[in-house]
């Protein structure tokens, strides 16, 4: 009897997933079992594709069972490569056809409200993501999976990164601590992730070690396209090094804060009204804006509790963050809705543009309402609240056309 | 007796048997386009000189009432299906039937549910030929794989009192398990334990069974107050410990769905009616018990809430939250054929404004009309809609039998049918090229919600004109089959063969489609 690993996921509840035994034999060719609650409909294309992956590893001899739940063809074989790998190792990749839709960048400063973790593992999770339209979706390598699943969850979100389409989503990808972490990059950046999230972040040399290994793998694939890096602090001295990390490298455009690894490194508990973390929370605003990067705010963990969720969006919102994680896509509607400007908030942003526009027009160098002289960081930040309220159809692009019949 | 014989291709392209089990049967024609002429089916007369003065039908038990009743070989004895999945009355009757060596029997289920799958047994040994109505679960297992001798005919809950009442099928007896009843027969399904809401779905077998049995655990003196069912029809009345399981009855498991994807379809749905006009003072509505059919209730509420609107009435299956929205005063009136909670039986038992139906008042298509056409928004499911708009409820992308129909295809009439659908499961495709199974005609199906894009059927250039600058993503059919197939891949069809072992009905009665044995 030869070695044996095993993939994936089975039993009652899960779905569009798939569990794979390998063994590897000496001879006999190779059995394959397949059990799909779509075998009428996948049966046979499974089949050949597994033959297909096995022949692509050089093996000729084996037993392999494929427990079907659905699983779409992107995920069956990234277990049949993570078992394989599991027991002989290889060069080769099997990818999934990198489809065009996957294939944009983001801008540095682009909308960050929100970003939806997905567990790295967890294939159905990922499928439907992009169609909550979050700014951001995040295959999480990190915590969101148990540590033995932590191999195979790599081939998982490689062949999400090339197959499945987010919409349009910031693609963002958490990597683990440390060695791990940088070995992630490996599965991940080949694939055009446009974010890389760097968990427990404490120090600025762990953004260089990143950097230097993501500048060698697109090297190696004459890759030219910007990779982001957003740093979350999670402890007492990542919060205490918050500015040094925010301002060290040219492609970090976002600082975020982790408040549970933070309370507990702090000996302390998250509370709703956030007491504790006010401190840390100030000091990630403060590092992010002297840095010029936006300030990015921790999960709201209580899925269920919308009116919570909203509180915690309009404090966030009021202590200068730019946006903050989701675990559940319905947590996205509330966070973009409480972030966007309000009605009252246009409304006031749109007399300052408005008198700005009249005064460049007109060759003035002072911008005035009535007899009101406006300073130029209230300009600026009236200018802003416009282009977002732009963006998020909250305000018509033509609207100083009606403005200026009032 | 022939299964069935003489193929034929329908106006909906499909082919069809023209004999069903020895009898002749019309071809679906299209819709509106089949008119039978000639008379209904009549009962036979009666005459109170047969039946106790005192009015007193009370029979020791079922058997002996089945066997005055006049049980036989291969006759048609009807159930109803009020009771769910807590019925305990169907099977019982069947134990009896086999326990006399009673052969060839038909059942004429309102729907069946899990609850039944004993009956496959009585399948197999040939107490029963053949089920006309609903095949669920294991029983349409059990038919697609050819096991049924006769050959299953699938009705909708208005084909069925259609099927009553021209005469295509003779109820020779009809058991109405009544959750309260009289000892004349007066039933009724709002009191009792086993408490169920209207008793709608007896009333064809009331009005047209040769002999009528009430099986009741609550009966109380005359006048049972309601009459659901009035004991003038009522042969015998039997008494029994349990009727129901009432926890099965009224499941009270039909909640808000929590699911994100569909929560976004239902969104989308209440969206798109408001957008293009369909919601205003004094609408009309259908809601689902699915999850996704009770979140667009919710997101009606609001709308109607913010502009002081009220829904003049809506079609229920009820439950706790189409009662709200009766009790907040949104909805004046609430037109039941079933309920599916205790709050449902309440409301409809106290509240004069929500009030029971029957097929007859609702879905018969051999009417002078019926309610269903009233209806201005109609939410419905399917288990695969093709690129031509037809939809599929019965059976499965890998062609099993699975669902009945029940009043899926009468609730069609509605003026704007949207049907709110994943674009595939797990990794099956909802769009296809060509249903498995014709349940109900394109014609009729007006808007398809995905989470990828909703597409409007090109008939429907007056919606496609007022979602013409909608925000919502609206794109063709085939579109979203494209994008269901780019993500699982294009799906092989389900291999059957040749034998046909159940036919669709359409609400005229003709034949809409065959449901061919699966190659297993």
């Amino acid at each position: 009897m030869g070695a044996i690993a095993t993939t994936g996921n089975r039993g009652k509840g899960v779905r569009s997933d798939c569990f794979v035994t390998l063994e590897l034999t000496d001879q006999g060719g190779i059995q394959l079992q397949v059990e799909s609650k779509v075998a009428v409909m996948y049966g046979d294309s499974i089949r050949k594709e597994t033959l297909e992956i096995l022949d692509f590893f050089g093996i000729n001899n084996a037993s392999v069972k494929i427990e079907d739940s659905g699983a779409l063809s992107l995920v069956i074989a990234a277990r049949l490569e993570a078992a394989i790998k599991k027991l002989i190792p290889s060069e080769k990749n099997w990818l999934p056809a990198m489809q065009d839709e996957n294939r944009y960048t983001t801008a540095r400063d682009r909308n960050r409200f929100s970003r939806l973790y997905l567990p790295g593992n967890s294939p159905n999770l990922m499928i439907n993501a992009g169609i909550h339209k979050p700014d951001g979706i995040i295959l999480d390598l990190e915590d969101a999976v148990a540590p033995d699943k932590k191999d195979e969850a790599r081939f998982l979100v490689r062949n999400a990164l090339c197959g499945i389409n987010f919409y349009g989503a910031e693609r963002m990808v958490r990597i683990n601590q440390g060695e791990r972490g940088i070995e992630d990059l490996n599965y991940i950046i080949p694939y055009n992730v446009n974010l890389v999230l760097l968990p427990k972040c404490e120090k600025p040399e762990q953004l260089q070690a990143v950097n230097e290994q993501i500048r060698k793998i697109q090297q190696k694939y004459n890759q030219t396209n910007p990779v982001w890096i957003m740093p979350i602090i999670e402890s007492a001295l990542g919060v205490i090094n918050a500015y040094p990390i925010a301002s060290f490298t040219g492609n970090t455009v976002a600082l975020a804060i982790g408040l549970e690894d933070y309370t507990a490194d702090l000996g302390t508990r998250r509370t709703a009204e956030g007491t504790e973390s006010f401190f840390a929370r100030s000091m990630v605003v403060n590092a992010a804006r002297a840095a010029g990067i936006q300030p990015i705010d921790s999960v709201f963990s209580d899925v269920g509790d919308m009116e919570g969720l909203r509180q915690n969006v309009l404090r966030s919102k009021a202590l200068g963050f730019d946006g903050m994680g989701c675990i559940h896509p319905r947590q996205i509607v509330v966070i973009h809705e409480s972030f966007a400007p309000t009605p009252e908030e246009i409304e006031k942003a749109k007399k300052i543009v408005f008198a700005f526009h009249k005064a460049q027009e007109l060759g003035l160098g002072v911008v005035a309402l009535g007899t009101k002289m406006i300073d130029p960081p209230v300009v600026k930040r009236a200018l802003n609240t416009i282009n977002l309220a732009l963006k998020m159809n909250k305000l018509a692009v033509n609207w100083r056309e009606s403005y200026d019949q009032i | 007796m022939i299964k069935s014989d003489k193929l034929v291709t329908n106006a909906a392209g499909r082919i069809v048997p023209t004999i069903i089990n020895g009898k002749p049967a019309v071809p679906y024609m299209g819709v509106g386009k089949y008119k039978p002429e000639g008379f209904r089916a009549a009962p036979k007369i009666a005459s109170c000189a047969d039946f106790p003065e005192d009015g007193n039908k009370v029979i020791a038990n079922l058997k002996e009432a089945l066997l005055k009743a006049g049980l036989r070989d291969g006759i048609t004895i009807s159930t109803h299906h009020h009771f769910r999945n807590g019925d305990l009355v169907a099977t019982q009757i069947f134990d009896i039937a086999h326990e006399l060596g009673i052969k060839d029997l038909m059942w004429y289920p309102s729907a069946s549910f899990p609850c039944h799958e004993p009956m496959t047994k009585y399948l197999e040994d040939g107490t029963i030929n053949r089920i006309e109505g609903s095949m669920n679960g294991a029983l349409g297992r059990f038919t697609s794989e050819g096991k049924m001798k006769g050959l299953g005919v699938l009705r909708s809950h208005g084909g069925r009192y259609q099927a009553v009442q021209d005469g295509e099928v003779h109820i020779d007896i009809a058991v109405i398990a009544a959750p309260t009843a009289d000892q004349f027969g007066d039933a009724n399904g709002v009191n009792g334990p086993a408490a169920c809401g209207p008793l709608g779905f007896a009333l064809a077998d009331s009005q047209y069974a040769d002999k009528v049995i009430v099986v009741t655990d609550n009966l109380v003196p005359f006048p049972c107050i309601p009459w659901q069912i009035n004991g003038n029809y009522v042969d015998y009345v039997v008494v029994m410990d349990q009727i129901g399981i009432p926890e099965k009855i009224v499941s009270g498991t039909t909640e808000i769905t929590k699911s994100p994807d569909r929560l976004l379809l239902a969104e989308w749905s209440a969206k798109f009616c408001d957008e293009a006009g369909l919601i205003y003072d004094g609408f009309s509505f259908q809601a689902g018990a699915g999850g996704t059919a009770l979140s667009i209730g919710i997101y009606f509420s609001e709308i109607l809430r913010e502009r002081k609107w009220k829904a003049r009435f809506a079609r229920g299956g009820s439950n706790k939250y189409l009662v709200k929205m009766l009790e907040e005063g949104l909805v004046e009136y609430i037109l039941d054929g079933q309920t599916f909670d205790l709050d449902g039986v309440r409301s409809m038992r106290d509240n004069p404004h929500h009030t029971w139906t029957s097929p007859f008042t609702s879905y018969n298509y051999h009417g002078k009309g019926n309610f269903s056409s009233l209806v201005d928004i109609v939410i419905l499911g399917a288990t695969e809609v093709d690129v031509n708009f037809n939809a599929n409820v019965v059976t499965h992308s890998d062609g099993y039998l699975l669902h009945g129909i029940g009043g899926w295809q009468n609730t069609l009439f509605g003026k704007c049918v949207i049907l709110p659908i994943p674009l595939f499961r797990d990794r099956m495709p909802v769009i296809r090229d060509e249903v498995t199974t014709i349940c109900g005609p394109g014609e009729l199906i007006d808007v398809i919600v995905t989470e990828r894009g909703i597409a409007i059927n090109p008939l429907r250039t007056d919606l496609i004109e007022k979602m013409k600058n909608s925000s919502l993503p609206i794109r063709t059919i085939q579109e979203l089959k494209d994008e269901g197939e780019k993500i699982c891949g294009v799906p092989a069809k389900p291999k059957f063969t040749d034998e046909v072992v159940a036919v669709v009905k359409w609400v005229d009665g003709t034949v809409l489609d065959s449901i061919r044995r699966v190659v297993s």
